[in-house]
């Protein structure tokens, strides 16, 4: 299913729902009333969008550093005949959450999230030991803006 | 915050998904033994004290047609650092915005953000268009589009009982 494929109800759905799901009894009960439908017809829609893979499933984001782990973002040089070796090596690290090659000289962008603050280091250490690569150690001092809402 | 084995047993259970049913929070409780009433209280105040930032949908960008990501980096002089993130932070095509620190001399930049479009040229458009309406046009940057994506999962910094949560770094 690709996004030619939703119907104007099921954009409506996701995008009243990337904002959140309203923490009722009846998360589901208000955006039913808006488009006319019944809350089964939102949660059969939903399904069949996440069953389709056009949306992941619903779950909290939380705050690494609210609960006592740390999150950094770190960025890699890694010479074009080593990406994938690279990818590969960063995939088998738990600590690893997201990994995107970007058109950049520093073209390997990665999320390390630990339970603790003091496992970053040892983290970028053994990255740098593995592979021999200088990390940047970019972790975020101020937030502006935490929001993931994409108009569908 | 410390987290109750009750907070971690229901950050655990949704972490798998919110039930899909009219009435999820009351199924969520029943598979852990809350109350429903129970399970909206524990949730209202892992929010409330910002251990959870948000819980929406997780928008999969390139199955929805967004198929450019660009990371945007500015150098932008220390005393205007502030000012110019919450002007950023204004723009509804701008997702994320974070100051971050240099490390010269290999990485002159303190400040990103993320816009997501179609394709290159469009989002390049609209990255230029916030540039110059949050008057930093002027700014050294570069603009940083996605090519392939390795890893995109759950982070697991969260206690191993509760299970893998999704990570805003």
């Amino acid at each position: 299913m690709r996004s030619g494929h939703l119907d104007p109800i099921d954009r409506a759905i996701v995008a009243a729902l990337q904002r959140g799901v309203p923490t009722v009894e009846r998360p589901f009960a208000e955006l039913a009333a808006s488009l006319e439908t019944t809350e089964e017809a939102v949660v059969a829609r939903l399904a069949r969008l996440i069953d389709a893979g056009v949306v992941g499933r619903f779950a909290p984001m939380l705050d690494a550093e609210k609960l006592g782990g740390a999150v950094t973002l770190c960025a890699v040089a890694v010479p074009a005949d080593r990406l994938e070796e690279v990818a590969a090596r960063l995939a088998a690290l738990p600590e690893v959450a997201h990994n995107y090659e970007r058109a950049h000289r520093f073209n390997m962008w990665f999320v390390l999230a630990v339970e603790r603050p003091e496992q970053l280091a040892t983290a970028i250490a053994r990255i740098e030991a593995e592979t021999g690569l200088a990390v940047l150690d970019l972790p975020k001092l101020e937030e502006y803006r935490l929001e993931l809402v994409l108009p569908v | 915050m410390a987290l109750s084995p009750d907070d971690r047993a229901l950050l655990a259970a949704l972490e798998a998904g919110l039930p899909l049913v009219p009435r999820p929070f009351a199924a969520l409780g029943e598979r852990l033994g809350l109350a429903e009433h129970a399970v909206l209280v524990r949730l209202a105040a892992l929010r409330a004290a910002g251990v959870i930032n948000r819980a929406g949908l997780i928008v999969r960008h390139r199955e929805l047609g967004y198929r450019a990501n660009a990371m945007v980096v500015l150098d932008v002089p220390d005393a205007e650092l502030e000012a110019a993130g919450r002007r950023l932070a204004r723009e509804p095509a701008v997702s994320l915005c974070y100051a971050r620190p240099r490390r010269p001399p290999l990485w002159p930049y303190n400040l990103f953000f993320m816009v997501h479009g179609p394709e290159r040229l469009a989002t390049l458009r609209a990255v230029h268009a916030v540039l110059m309406r949050a008057g930093l046009e002027s700014v050294p940057r570069a603009v940083l589009f996605s090519r392939r994506r390795f890893v995109q999962r759950a982070a697991r910094y969260a206690p191993a009982d509760a299970g893998p949560v999704e990570a805003a770094a």
